[in-house]
Formats: structure tokens, C-alpha cells, sequence
């Protein structure tokens, strides 16, 4: 599209720059074009190619109406509805330019958290309440306090941007849109920890956002942010990115610290927590993307002015990820506290395919499936935890009335066996024979003797596993089979696939 | 993704002399044999294994837990296709279902020797766009049966 419109341009002998921003999270409006005017930015889209000569005679440049002119983009009532603090950025700016982030008050955080230097920072962030946005939602204060206080020669940061939860997509849009926030994140947490080292392991589905923060790790130390003098304070910090290798289990925090080693992602026994003994042995700082992203606006603004936003003892600002079927997908960033309905219904506006919902499913592959009865729960840690649900990363999945709830059981305990890590037998055994039950159920075999059984193979992996992979299989494998039990006492005329 | 080219020992051995002084040098050393070569050859595990001071054993150990890492030459176009949750609420088993009775390609077929081979993913971070898929890398949202048809299309032209 923007070659498109450099060619129509070049053509009638135009002259104008154009500007490759990341995205904005309004995936149905995309590819989406911003003009900007003495009125504001005004959108265009979701374009083609072919869209380009119309533009031009429609005066596009100066705002002019077009069948695809969406008006103010500020005044899209999806992102007008939001609070985006972390976002902010994202979709506004030039993805890679250092200039462009210091001019949208990037590094404001970082400048801030030297001046009030390593134990305050830490402080700041144990007081805004901020929890690890990678889905455990453990204070990330707490932990910065622990690794802070650990004596040793060298300190690792490592950003877990493994994200690999279907729904969840945050962590990329904000790698590929925003990277030196990342950047400016780790930098921060290096600072207040005293780690000279940092690594943003990052999964290999996302080409283009490890491109995007190789390029901007280049350009920061290039820029001075990185280097033996982090913004000319003295403190060293180094980052680099790695790329990870196809295996979802590395995104629980041990197991990617064990294949930063080089070695077979298998989950290690906590603790020693990674906090005393992480990345090769030494005390590490290990984040999420958003919770490295949530910090600098924390410095800035300070840590009473995040605690301002969320509810309870879920504090601050969640970027939520609308996915699945579902009209308007995108990303939706609010304090914490709005409930399912309103995300999936009023910002999401309902499913794609135009049928009913039946079902949402919150927090990913281990999340739980959610009937429209729970739609008014809240989504915050407390809340979710209470609807025996998790929040996860955030990500938000919409099934329409077609969905076939027992075969998305049988899937939960499929995907725990094709990415089960094989360190502990719960989960590596668990796995296989859930799905098997579940086919049993399913083919109508001993229903009742089946079910009792499956309901105690889930007991069984949610006490007996070792990390949260084989932990937290059983929230959707229950939710559906008590949200949905029609769906387990089918006729058996249909066999399940696979 | 580099078309894949016939493995060199030699080639090999600079490739992992680049990176095996580096701190966790396994999954970039094989990262950049798989950039390199397409896949990874057998007979270079022993030469991972004594640069980074580890047993044979382990070396394979680490090629063979991660997903990504192929044994066997590829050729043809790699489609990653996304078969989680949000992808499953927007069809993708019908994608799937599709491929094999019009094409008769089945994802993940370790024999397979087509023009374009199709690997079950979970999830690619497009989800708001789903059904996703990576086409020799290249994101792609919404993806149907037509589009489906013409990628297949196309990746046996190429290999004619």
C-alpha cells in the first residue's frame, strides 16, 4: 500500500513524506492510513491497493472525504473508549526512530529513574503496584527488590518475549510498533538491579518483531541509551536479542532461561528462584514484555498516578487482546476491572460470522471458556481467579455458536502433549491420557465412569505438575466440561478429528 | 527463508566457529546452520558438540525439543499454518480438511516431498486476523480456502 501511494505520488509530481508506523490495534481498519492535518490525524481504511488513485483525487492529503475516510482517528470511538498508557506510542510513531520516541516523551522514565537512582526506583515500582503481566501476575517490584539485594559479579535481565498464548498478540504489536520502550524498560530495570547484561528472547513465529527490536537495539546503542554508559550515567548495559526455536513452554520463565543457555527448554524445579540463581546461575531480573513496557510511564508519571487506574490488587492498565471471531478485533488497553461483556460485545461488537456467542476464552491455551452467564465478570486477577479462570496475557478469544466444546477440551489436553517440555509425568503422561478420555467421552463410552475419571486426572496435574503448563490444562478442560456439559453428552455420531 | 543449499562440512565448521565463544551458543549456532543450509545435517552435531563442550547426546537432544529445527532438507515453500484456539474459532480446521481433499497435502508429513509443505503452528500473534499463517515467513491474516489454492498454485509452478 505504501509503495502504492509513493508511486501515485511521484507520478503527479507530489512531494510528501511517508511514515511506516507500527499498528494502531484496529486490525479491521487495516491496512490503515493517517494524513496528518491542521485538524488532526485522519484515517483511511482498511485500503488496497488499488485504492491509491481515488486518495489522491479525494484529496486525501488534506483530509479530504473518500468511501474509506474514517474521520478523526483520535475520535474512532474503539480507541477514544480506551486509556492507553502503555500503548500510547504505538501506531503513532516511527517504529524505529530514536528522535521520534524522545519526542513522544520517550526516555522521560529512564532520565527520571537516574536521577532518583537504584533503591527509589525499585520503590517507585513496588509502590505502583505493577504485576507481571506474562500471565503469574507476581509483583514485578518484589522481584526487582530480590535480585537488587543479591550479591553477586554479574546480573542478567532477561525479557520473556515468548508469547505464545492463541489470542495474545500484545507483546508483538508493541515489539514491532514501540521497541525502545522495551528497551527503555530493561534499561531501567538493569539500572535499579545492577545488571550490565540484558536478552530479549523472543519466539521465532515473530520474524518481524525480532527485526524490528534487532534493529532497535543498533540504534540505541548507537544513540547512547545502551553501552558502557546508559544515557551518560555510568551504569553499562548491554541487550541482545535471541531468538527462540518453536517451542511454547519456553515462555514459562525457567525453561527459557535453560534454552538461553543453549540447552533442551525443560522447565526447572523453583526454586532457587531466577530472582538468586537464574541466567546461568546468577540472580536475573526476568519480565514480561508489558511489565518492561509498563515501567517507564511508571517513572515518568510516578507510581501513585498508575496506581490510580485498576481495581483492587490488580493495579494499573491491561492491554487487551481482542481475537477469534469477533467483528472488531484489536488491541483494547484499559484499566483493569472492565468486564468479558464489554470488551467482547461492546469494543469487539460482537462475532465475525454474525452468530451468536457461545463461548470466550480468557488468558490463552490455559485459560478457561467462559458462557455468556459469566460474561459480567470482571477481568482482574481476583475476579478471574474467583470464576475459577485465569487473566493471563491478557488475550480474549470469541467462539461463535459452532463451536463444539468437548473437541476444545480434547485440544487443551493435545496442545499440553505436543508442547509438553517431558520433565515431570503429569503433564508429560497426563496429557495423553486426557485426550484419550476424552475421545472415550466423546464416542460415549462409560460417560459417567469417564468423566469422574477425567475430573481426576485434572486434580492430578493441577497439584502435580511442575510449572504451569500441565499446572493450568485443566482450567479449560473443566470450564468447558462444566460451562458446556451438553456438548459431553452428545450422541456420539460425530468422531473427533485428529 | 534461503532456498536450501547442499551442505558443506566445511561451511558448516565457520558457521559455528562464528558464534561458539558466545555465552548459550546452541540455539543461535543451529539457527544459523538451518539459515544456512535449510536444515540441519546429522554430521554437523558432532562438530556442535565439540565446540561448545557438550556430548553428541545433547547436542541432538537440544535439535531435536525445538519444533523448528528440521533433520532433512526442505525444499519447496514452508506454510506455517496456525491451528490454536483463535485460529480454530475462525475455521482453520476447515483449511486444514481443504488441503488434504483438494491437494492432498497433510501438515506436518515428515515424507512429504511436495512443492510446498504446510507445518502445524500454534499461534503467529495475528490473531485478530485469524485464520494466520507465515508463508516462507511472510505474515498473512484472513486466509481462505482461494487464497489457500493460489499459494499451492503457485509453489508448484515454481518447482515445474
Amino acid at each position: 500500500m505504501a509503495a502504492a501511494i509513493a508511486s501515485e505520488a511521484r507520478r503527479r509530481g507530489l512531494d510528501f513524506s511517508i511514515v511506516r508506523t507500527g499498528s494502531r490495534g484496529l486490525f479491521w481498519l487495516e491496512p490503515l492510513l493517517e494524513v496528518e492535518t491542521p485538524e488532526g490525524q485522519i484515517g483511511y481504511g482498511p485500503l488496497v491497493a488499488e485504492d491509491a488513485a481515488s486518495l489522491f483525487e479525494a484529496g486525501f492529503l488534506v483530509g479530504g472525504g473518500h468511501p474509506k475516510a474514517l474521520g478523526r482517528i483520535n475520535d474512532i470511538p474503539y480507541l477514544a473508549g480506551q486509556q492507553r498508557l502503555v500503548f500510547a506510542r504505538c501506531g503513532v510513531t516511527d517504529p524505529l526512530s530514536l528522535d521520534d520516541y524522545r519526542r513522544h516523551h520517550g526516555l522521560a522514565g529512564l532520565a527520571r529513574a537516574l536521577t532518583l537512582g537504584p533503591e527509589a526506583t525499585v520503590e517507585e515500582v513496588v509502590a505502583s503496584g505493577l504485576r507481571g503481566r506474562g500471565g503469574a501476575g507476581f509483583p514485578t517490584g518484589v522481584k526487582w527488590r530480590t535480585v537488587a539485594g543479591a550479591q553477586a559479579e554479574q546480573k542478567y535481565v532477561v525479557c520473556n518475549a515468548d508469547e505464545g498464548d492463541s489470542g495474545a498478540f500484545a507483546d508483538r504489536m508493541l515489539t514491532e510498533g514501540d521497541p525502545f520502550l522495551l528497551i527503555e524498560g530493561m534499561a531501567i530495570a538493569a539500572v535499579a538491579v545492577g545488571a550490565t547484561m540484558g536478552y530479549v528472547y523472543i519466539r521465532s513465529e515473530y520474524p518481524h518483531a525480532f527485526d524490528a527490536i534487532s534493529r532497535a537495539i543498533d540504534q540505541a546503542r548507537a544513540g547512547g541509551l545502551l553501552g558502557a554508559s546508559v544515557l551518560g550515567s555510568g551504569h553499562a548495559f548491554e541487550v541482545e536479542a535471541r531468538l527462540g526455536a518453536g517451542a511454547y513452554v519456553c515462555g514459562e520463565e525457567t525453561s527459557l532461561l535453560e534454552s538461553l543457555e543453549g540447552k533442551r527448554g525443560q522447565v526447572r524445579a523453583k526454586p532457587p528462584l531466577p530472582a538468586l540463581s537464574g541466567l546461568f546461575g546468577k540472580p536475573t531480573v526476568i519480565n514480561n514484555v508489558l511489565s518492561f513496557a509498563s515501567v517507564p510511564w511508571i517513572l515518568e508519571h510516578g507510581a501513585k498516578a498508575y496506581a490510580g487506574y485498576g481495581v483492587g490488587r490488580s493495579l494499573g492498565s491491561q492491554p487487551f487482546q481482542l481475537a477469534g471471531n469477533v467483528r472488531h478485533g484489536g488491541l483494547v488497553e484499559l484499566p483493569f476491572g472492565v468486564t468479558i461483556r464489554e470488551l467482547v460485545e461492546g469494543f469487539g461488537g460482537g462475532t465475525r460470522s454474525g452468530r451468536p456467542i457461545r463461548a470466550v476464552q480468557v488468558g490463552g491455551p490455559l485459560g478457561a471458556y467462559f458462557p455468556e452467564t459469566l460474561f459480567d465478570t470482571p477481568l482482574d486477577y481476583q475476579s478471574m481467579a474467583g470464576a475459577k479462570g485465569m487473566l493471563g496475557h491478557g488475550g480474549v478469544v470469541v467462539f461463535d455458536d459452532t463451536v463444539d466444546m468437548a473437541r476444545q477440551a480434547r485440544f487443551a489436553f493435545h496442545f499440553c502433549a505436543k508442547e509438553s517440555c517431558g520433565k515431570c509425568t503429569p503433564c508429560r503422561l497426563g496429557s495423553i491420557r486426557g485426550a484419550e478420555t476424552v475421545d472415550k467421552i466423546i464416542a460415549g463410552k462409560d460417560r459417567q465412569k469417564n468423566v469422574e475419571l477425567l475430573r481426576d486426572l485434572c486434580e492430578v496435574m493441577t497439584d502435580g505438575s511442575l510449572c504451569a503448563l500441565g499446572g493450568l490444562t485443566a482450567l479449560p478442560v473443566l470450564s468447558a466440561l462444566d460451562h458446556f456439559h451438553e456438548d459431553f453428552a452428545k450422541a456420539p455420531a460425530r468422531v473427533a478429528a485428529e | 527463508m534461503p532456498a536450501a543449499r547442499v551442505f558443506d562440512i566445511e561451511i558448516a565448521r565457520a558457521v559455528i566457529d562464528r558464534k561458539r565463544s558466545t555465552p548459550g551458543a546452541a540455539l543461535p549456532i543451529l539457527h544459523d546452520l538451518q539459515n544456512q543450509f535449510g536444515y540441519i545435517d546429522d554430521s554437523a552435531l558432532p562438530l556442535i558438540a565439540d565446540a561448545l563442550n557438550i556430548s553428541r547426546a545433547e547436542a541432538l537432544g537440544v535439535v531435536s525439543f525445538y519444533h523448528d529445527f528440521r533433520r532433512k532438507p526442505l525444499d519447496g515453500r514452508l506454510l506455517k499454518l496456525c491451528r490454536a484456539e483463535s485460529c480454530q474459532a475462525m475455521g482453520c480446521e476447515d483449511l486444514v480438511a481443504h488441503l488434504e481433499t483438494r491437494h492432498g497435502i497433510v501438515p506436518d508429513d515428515a515424507e512429504s516431498v511436495a512443492s510446498i509443505h504446510v507445518e502445524t503452528v500454534y499461534c503467529l500473534g495475528n490473531c485478530a486476523l485469524s485464520p494466520a499463517a507465515l508463508l516462507d515467513g511472510e505474515p498473512i491474516g484472513r486466509l481462505d480456502s482461494d487464497r489457500l489454492d493460489a499459494i499451492v498454485a503457485k509453489a508448484r509452478e515454481q518447482t515445474r
